[in-house]
């Protein structure tokens, strides 16, 4: 944990990003860029040049071409065949993929309220129990962080053979129902828990509720070590301070702890934005039950399925790219205020 | 801050009974991978075992053609995080030790690009896959195309990971003092020499603990396989675990087995290094 108490410390600007900041800046930035000499300035062309090319080819472009095949038809076989149909797709989208796109939609926002709901403030308890240090301590970060470096997928798998398995698994076993006519398919049904209000066709599905545990299972970990990281970076003279104070254990928390947590949070909401947003690997291996479309997987369907439909994929692809990007430009202007001003 | 004995002792109960609910899943599956289906199907889960069998293991190898996959998943894995590495070290030099134009911009673009979900990106990039024609090289290029190929995810892998390891990085570089760079200067050592033989030697630790993590994730990857490799047999061992739950369909302790040899490198690896794993997702959180 050493190395990250020093970094998450250093929220003073860096020397170079001060230079940029003050008013002086300028030219010293220009001066320093000018001293460069002409095979250096090559070879910064080279390190940077590279690296970029290839991030920019495959993720940026591919991500702007997502946009632009959104407004056309075309089944992804020639060229020749692309047609610009306007926003075709997007009247589908909203007429006749409707149910689609609703259904989507609501599982990542039901797999978001539950972890910012239930992972998040279980993570956050068990950072504050950590920070206290008491014995076992570094044994119960390295258990309760374990699932968070196993691939979702694997974890679907894990947790459908032992926890849902209708036969022998751990669920069915505990309410004694293992038997072939009262076993309860976990995986399996689709009907709604949690109905929407006022609407027939939308609600959290039995099974999408059974996925969503283990990804809070996963997740839980990751919010932990997050926010012990910020905890240890709190100034220990400040706890002193607060001890001396005879402050209570909640009062040192609120008034010393908390405020200092600020940038963790901003991490902790695209964090679990994102991963929320991304969810894919776990529904896919299950074989993807009824009920548990979300906004991926509509995607890739499009992609691999009989009948490719660029424009279709692409449609919802935007969708998903627009929700994310909102939140990464917030999180940019957050990480980059110092040197941006 | 005043603990209190009871507060202590509330706290200690509490994190025992978490881990052992969180311990469940993971060691149900171990617990299940050493016993036949035939006996727990019948006797139900929580029963002494009457026999205890590498059986599951040994079929979930060959039915799974685990050796297979495992092949390839390391031809994947090592180069990517190799190259990974370079790459984003070089960026991460140039934005976080001169000062030029466009440092800020550069940073943020990568930053950015690493946040956005790969499915945003899968439409246009499984066309273009499709279209970029390939030299055959024995198992790094079989198919004539990217698609398929092994150079075709390692170069994913790279590209997209880039964004986070760039950030980690030059957070990192930044905490290093400026004066090394003006001395290197004053020396008139070139730009490369203080990239290569200066800084980066410097960066160790940060380079150590984002080569263990990215060696977990892109080993862990599932969705870039599925989507660029189209033959089964091909894909890397996370992504090929669907073809094995139609094997499996019913035999959940063989599923289970699958998935500790699956597991298993990632154990190892976190079992030795654990607190790489944790610093290095802090680090890369913690600047914000």
């Amino acid at each position: 944990m050493a190395d990250s108490e020093t970094t998450i410390t250093e929220k003073t600007p860096s020397p170079d990003a001060a230079d940029s900041v003050d008013a002086s800046g300028k030219s010293a930035r220009r001066r320093k860029e000018a001293s460069l000499s002409s095979s250096d300035r090559w070879t910064l062309w080279g390190m940077v040049g590279f690296p970029t090319f290839l991030h920019v080819s495959l993720i940026w472009i591919p991500a702007f071409a997502t946009v632009l095949l959104s407004f056309v038809r075309w089944n992804g076989f020639k060229l020749s065949q692309i047609k610009f149909i306007g926003l075709g797709n997007y009247v589908n989208l909203f007429t006749v993929w409707d149910k689609d796109l609703y259904e989507g939609l609501l599982n990542n926002l039901w797999v978001l309220i539950f972890l910012f709901v239930i992972a998040t403030p279980l993570g956050m308890l068990l950072a504050y129990l950590l920070d206290k240090e008491l014995r076992g301590t570094a044994v119960y970060q390295s258990l309760l962080y374990f699932p968070v470096v196993l691939s979702l997928a694997v974890v679907g798998f894990i947790w459908k053979s032992v926890i849902y398995s209708p036969r022998q698994g751990l669920l069915n076993t505990t309410l004694g129902r293992t038997e072939q006519g009262n076993q309860i398919d976990w995986l399996g049904n689709p009907e709604f828990v949690l109905p929407v209000p006022f609407t027939e066709n939308y609600g959290l599905s039995a099974n999408f509720l059974a996925l969503i545990v283990p990804m809070i299972w996963q997740h839980v970990g990751y919010i932990m070590v997050l926010y012990l990281a910020g905890m240890k970076s709190v100034d220990p003279s400040l706890r002193e301070a607060a001890a001396i104070d005879g402050s209570s254990e909640w009062q040192a928390f609120r008034k010393v702890i908390v405020p200092s947590l600020r940038p963790v949070n901003i991490v902790m909401i695209v964090i679990t934005v994102i991963t929320g947003l991304r969810i894919f690997d776990i529904i896919d291996v299950l074989n993807n039950p009824i009920g548990t479309d979300v906004l991926s997987i509509l995607v890739a369907e499009n992609l691999l399925g009989e009948s490719t439909n660029v424009g279709r994929g692409s449609a919802f692809a935007t969708v998903l790219l627009v929700l994310c990007f909102g939140f990464v430009l917030w999180y940019l202007r957050n990480t980059f205020s110092e040197e941006l001003e | 801050m005043i603990t209190t004995w009871r507060s202590k002792v509330l706290s200690q109960s509490f994190l025992i009974f978490m881990v052992i609910l969180w311990m469940i899943p993971l060691v149900g599956m171990v617990y299940a991978s050493f016993r036949p289906y035939a006996e727990t199907s019948t006797q139900g889960f929580f029963t002494l075992p009457d026999t205890i069998t590498l059986d599951n293991f040994r079929n979930a190898w060959q039915q799974g053609d685990m050796l297979q996959h495992w092949k390839v998943t390391f031809i994947v894995v090592i180069p990517s995080v190799i190259i990974l590495l370079f790459f984003s070290s070089m960026v991460a030099f140039s934005v976080s030790r001169l000062n030029w134009r466009f440092n800020v911009g550069l940073l943020m673009l990568f930053t950015a690009g690493n946040l956005l979900p790969p499915q945003a990106m899968i439409v246009p990039l499984f066309q273009i896959y499709n279209r970029v024609p390939l030299p055959t090289i024995p198992l790094l290029s079989e198919s004539g195309e990217l698609r398929g190929s092994l150079i075709g995810l390692i170069l994913i892998h790279v590209a997209f990971q880039s964004g986070f390891c760039t950030f980690v990085l030059s957070n990192y570089m930044k905490t290093l003092p400026k004066e090394l760079n003006e001395a290197a200067m004053v020396d008139g050592a070139s730009l490369w020499r203080q990239y290569w033989q200066i800084i980066l030697p410097l960066t160790r630790p940060a380079l150590a603990a984002l080569a263990t993590l990215e060696f977990a994730w892109i080993y862990n990857d599932y969705f870039w396989a599925v989507a660029l490799v189209q033959k089964g047999a091909n894909r890397p061992i996370t992504s090929s675990l669907r073809n094995l739950s139609g094997q499996f369909f019913t035999d959940d302790n063989l599923v289970a087995a699958g998935s500790l040899i699956v597991v298993l490198p990632t154990l190892l690896i976190y079992l030795a290094l654990r607190r790489q794993f944790i610093s290095g997702l802090s680090v890369g959180a913690s600047k914000g």
